[in-house]
């Protein structure tokens, strides 16, 4: 086996450097050394979604992505989004909505709509929200009250109000 | 009838959510203990093989590796639900590809798994026995050569080779029946294996303390199962043994029983350390459980004005290599096997076999799915012959509170003709039915209906509720929360009971070590079992409550109220009251000792009635009280791609009394989901005994796109006498009408009786093609 490196990144505003061992993944890296377990290993194939995380401000699949490439990279995690105004209506409107059940795939969710919001010119209707979460999967919910809340959200959070960032 | 308390019906959100949300919810698999080790596991490559030798030297030498284990290794002790066949490790035999061979323990998960992939394994092939036909055939070569030796529950009714089971359930004279009947429909149903696929894979971390205690960490639906297995399977008394459950990601019936947790206990006895093992979604999809799939043949017979008459129904399932539920999932189907209806004369059997697959066991529905597929489609198919309208043939034949169910027991609560009744008017049922089949660029469109019933109940239960010193509660039971929310929703009972706030009820997650026992999160029972013994334990916090206020008032215990908000009073005095903070004070520290109420009990309803009907090796004698439901769903047909695609549904079930509404929608969106995947998409594949499809990229279940949002709850309250403020369960009776209701959507639109799922748009070309030569 070859030597594990260090790697240099940003994980929620905070420089790390941890040693990937060689195959190691950024989820590896996240849940093992940084001890963020928001992230979720539901496939390890990026097909569930459950271990989204934003790489320089675009939701990814970090069960994907080589922890040696990570290198440079801004990392977010669901924990990083704790102060996040686009996060925190999506939370409010899921938890009200019964949008959370057994909850493996929820931060996925989270982090994947709040790089829709953050992106969207306007509030996403619920066609936008489906397309959106096409790679997420939710084995419990039916995702009828996922997108309801996510819709409710973008309401809220795009576009709607001054200083919001949806552009 | 006094108002419900506040707590009871409210829309409240779960109070996990918020940590879920977060991303702070603690799973098993994100849990550390301090010098834990990392286990992997090595998979057989064989559905049938003879275990000649295993080299596990080089997997030893590997530096950081501290434990290897084989079958050889570890005690004879075998466990199971009705015949004692597993155990930790293949013992001499593989009966399954995937089944665990080897185990490695090491100081890293890399390390552990390098190691695994060392061991040498010396096979010899046998000849596996890969379908149900090939289980049953004479000659069949048995899956298990030692069946006779094991530890078994008695009267489990197997007759040939490879059977596990064989059960019946009659009533009337059937083939006397035949003659009363105008219309005979006959057929033979097949449904396909389908995966759990919940999205936390199956983790387990045990360690053992210098006293000889096992305490292990683990995804389970039942901590008080999961310490009377690992007691047999260790050899140490329960009370050596704590079961704690972190958040568990999902589960639908595939964590009922163990799952790796004795296969790590052993890594952590041997090693002395902590020890955490984690599926890969591949090796749960390969090693761990399935739903059942089945053949189903059924003939039902009705008189020209639609009354059923005759019901003969003989069903195969499938159990793979090892029996863990089979009987009781057998007999379960079987006792569903009726319907919803009142048809006087029935044969109902049915037989669970060994195959050289992997396990079968309990998947939300428990045997329901498979056989409610097969006798709503041919409730459709009378209805088509009859030219009566579907709903109506339902309607007329439908079962009703005060009458029976097969087997004798009363029904004692149906809300099923207001299901079905609801579903067909807010679907807008006439109207779609009119216009079946019409559609433009090759599609067709179609509605179905299904009815269909459930159980809740089973077995035993229990609950504590204690006052605190400020007045609030502590509830403890054993529910293992799986999502649906059943920590909520026994939160809102007790609240509802003691008429105080949710939030003045604290819960604490599943712990054998601090909670009293539950037989499982499973049967769609928690909400009624569960909730029947907190309401129990808080009516003994009531009235000692109540024996306090009358002592310091000096007047009779009956003279006392409990008012809403957490006071008790005089009746008609309003002035005259104490807060709960002040009995219990007083309870704490001045006389009577703190206040502490406990419930329990075993499902306590009317036993089957062995005179009027013949039932032969059911392993319960009264299972639980009735549920109903009814979906309707709106189809529309490529008959060009064979896709079809759902459009709407309205899916009614009557449970009683929605203790917390939007959960009872979540339980009923995410059931009829499933539900739909069970129809149209989801099947296990296996060639030649090795599995075809055993990733989340080639098992594919529904996503966001694939559904319309079009999905309409409807809650019926009926309430059940003996149910928590009239509840019932909820967690499996959607899944059940979905495929039913779809199949017939599907022939609706296009004339097409599609009597195999999944509905895969092959299998739908194949059948217009068919239609289409005759």
């Amino acid at each position: 086996m070859t030597a594990a490196v260090a790697v240099v990144l940003a994980v929620n505003g905070e420089a790390l450097s941890p040693l990937a061992g060689p195959g190691e993944t950024l989820l590896d890296i996240l849940r093992s050394r940084a001890e963020l377990t928001g992230s979720k290993r539901g496939c390890n194939t990026g097909v569930c979604g459950a271990c989204t995380v934003l790489v320089d401000g675009k939701a990814a699949r970090s069960c994907l992505m080589l922890a040696a490439d990570c290198a440079g990279r801004e990392i977010v995690t669901i924990e990083g989004l704790d102060g996040d105004p686009h996060a925190a209506l999506l939370r409010e409107e899921m938890a009200g909505a019964g949008a959370v059940q057994c909850g493996y795939c929820t931060p996925g969710i989270i982090v994947a709509l709040t790089d829709l919001f953050r992106g969207a010119a306007g509030p996403p209707d619920a066609g936008a929200v489906r397309h959106w979460l096409g790679g997420n999967i939710c084995r419990c919910t039916g995702y009828v009250s996922i997108v309801e809340a996510a819709v409710k959200a973008g309401r809220r959070a795009v576009g709607s109000e001054p200083g919001m960032p949806g552009q | 009838m006094k108002g419900l308390p506040e707590a009871i019906g409210a829309r409240l959100p779960r109070r996990d959510a918020a940590d879920k949300l977060a991303g702070a919810a603690r799973y098993t698999d994100d849990l550390s203990r301090p010098g834990m080790l990392h286990a992997a596991i090595l998979g057989s490559p064989w559905p049938s093989a003879r275990i000649l030798g295993i080299d596990t030297a080089a997997a030893r030498a590997l530096p950081g590796v501290r434990a290897v284990l084989t079958g050889a290794d570890l005690p004879d002790r075998r466990w199971g639900l009705f015949v004692y066949d597993e155990t930790p490790l293949a013992a001499g035999v593989v009966r399954y590809v995937g089944e665990p061979v080897a185990a490695v323990a090491a100081a890293d998960l890399a390390t552990a798994r390098a190691a695994a992939a060392l061991i040498e394994v010396d096979y010899e092939e046998l000849t596996p026995v890969l379908s149900i036909e090939a289980a049953l055939e004479d000659g069949a070569v048995p899956v298990h050569r030692e069946f006779g030796s094991y530890e078994k529950r008695p009267d489990l009714g197997f007759e040939r080779v490879n059977e596990i089971a064989r059960q019946e359930f009659s009533e009337g004279d059937v083939e006397a029946a035949w003659a009363d009947c105008d219309v005979i429909v006959e057929g033979v149903y097949q449904v396909p294996s389908q995966s759990h696929v919940y999205l936390e894979p199956v983790s387990a971390i045990a360690e053992f303390d210098r006293a000889g205690k096992l305490t292990v960490r683990s995804a389970n639906q039942s901590v008080n199962k999961v310490q009377a297995t690992l007691s047999r399977a260790l050899d140490l008394p329960m009370s050596k043994i704590r079961v704690v459950t972190p958040a568990v990601g999902g589960a639908f019936g595939g964590k009922s029983g163990v799952t790796v947790q004795p296969l790590v206990a052993h890594l952590a006895r041997v090693t002395g350390r902590p020890v955490k093992l984690t599926l890969t979604r591949e090796e749960d999809f390969m090693a761990m459980r399935r739903r059942h799939p089945a053949v189903v043949r059924v003939r039902t017979g009705a008189k020209a004005d639609g009354t059923l008459i005759a019901r003969d129904l003989d069903i195969v399932y499938d159990g793979g290599a090892y029996a863990e539920d089979s009987p009781a999932v057998l007999g379960f189907g079987l006792l569903m096997a009726r319907g919803p209806y009142a048809i006087p004369h029935c044969r109902l059997r049915g037989r669970a076999v060994y195959t050289n697959r992997l396990r079968a066991a309990g998947f939300r529905g428990y045997g329901n799915p498979q056989v409610t597929f097969a006798t709503e489609a041919q409730i459709d198919e009378l209805a088509d012959r009859l030219g009566l309208d579907p709903v109506e043939l339902r309607l007329k034949n439908a079962v009703e509170a005060g009458g029976r169910w097969i087997g004798g027991q009363t029904i004692t609560s149906c809300g099923l003709r207001a299901c079905l009744t609801e579903a067909r008017d807010t679907s807008g049922w006439a109207g779609k039915r009119r216009d079946g089949g019409i559609g433009a660029g090759g599609k067709r469109r179609g509605v179905g209906v299904s009815a269909f019933a459930h159980i809740c109940g089973l077995l035993g239960t229990s609950a504590t509720v204690r006052l605190l010193e400020d007045g609030t509660a502590a509830l403890a039971h054993s529910a293992v929360d799986l999502g649906q929310g059943a920590e909520a929703a026994l939160a809102q009972i007790c609240a509802g009971a003691l008429d105080i706030d949710v939030d003045r009820v604290d819960s604490a997650p599943a712990d054998s070590g601090a909670a009293p026992y539950n037989w499982s999160t499973g049967g769609s029972r928690v909400t009624y079992m569960v909730g029947r013994a907190v309401m129990q334990a808080a009516d003994a916090v009531r009235q000692q409550i109540a024996r306090h206020a009358a002592e310091t008032f000096e007047c009779a215990p009956g003279d006392i109220e409990i008012r809403p908000g957490g006071r008790a009073g005089i009746v008609g005095v309003p002035e005259r009251e104490l807060s709960f903070g002040e009995i219990s004070l007083r309870a704490h520290y001045r006389t009577g000792g703190p206040i502490i109420g406990s419930g329990a009990l075993v499902y306590d309803g009317e036993a089957f009635d062995y005179k009027e009907a013949v039932i032969r090796n059911y392993p319960f004698e009264r299972v639980g009280t009735y549920v109903f439901g009814a979906h309707v769903v709106e189809v529309e047909v490529d008959t060009v791609t064979g896709k079809v695609e759902i459009l709407r549904a309205w899916a009614a079930h009557d449970v009683g009394r929605a203790i917390n509404p939007t959960s009872v929608e979540g339980q009923i969106l995410g059931g009829f989901v499933q539900g739909a995947g069970y129809a149209l998409l989801e099947e296990m594949l296996w060639e030649d005994g090795q599995p075809v499809n055993p990733s989340m990229m080639d098992y594919k279940v529904f996503g966001a796109l694939d559904l319309p949002l079009d999905i309409h709850p409807i809650i019926v309250e009926e309430p059940e006498p003996s149910g928590p403020f009239g509840a019932k369960g909820i967690g499996e009776p959607p899944l059940v009408g979905a495929a039913p209701a779809i199949a017939n959507a599907v022939a609706h639109a296009t004339g097409l009786r599609l009597r195999t799922i999944p509905m895969t748009p092959e299998r739908v070309l194949d059948a217009l093609a068919a239609a289409a030569e005759r």
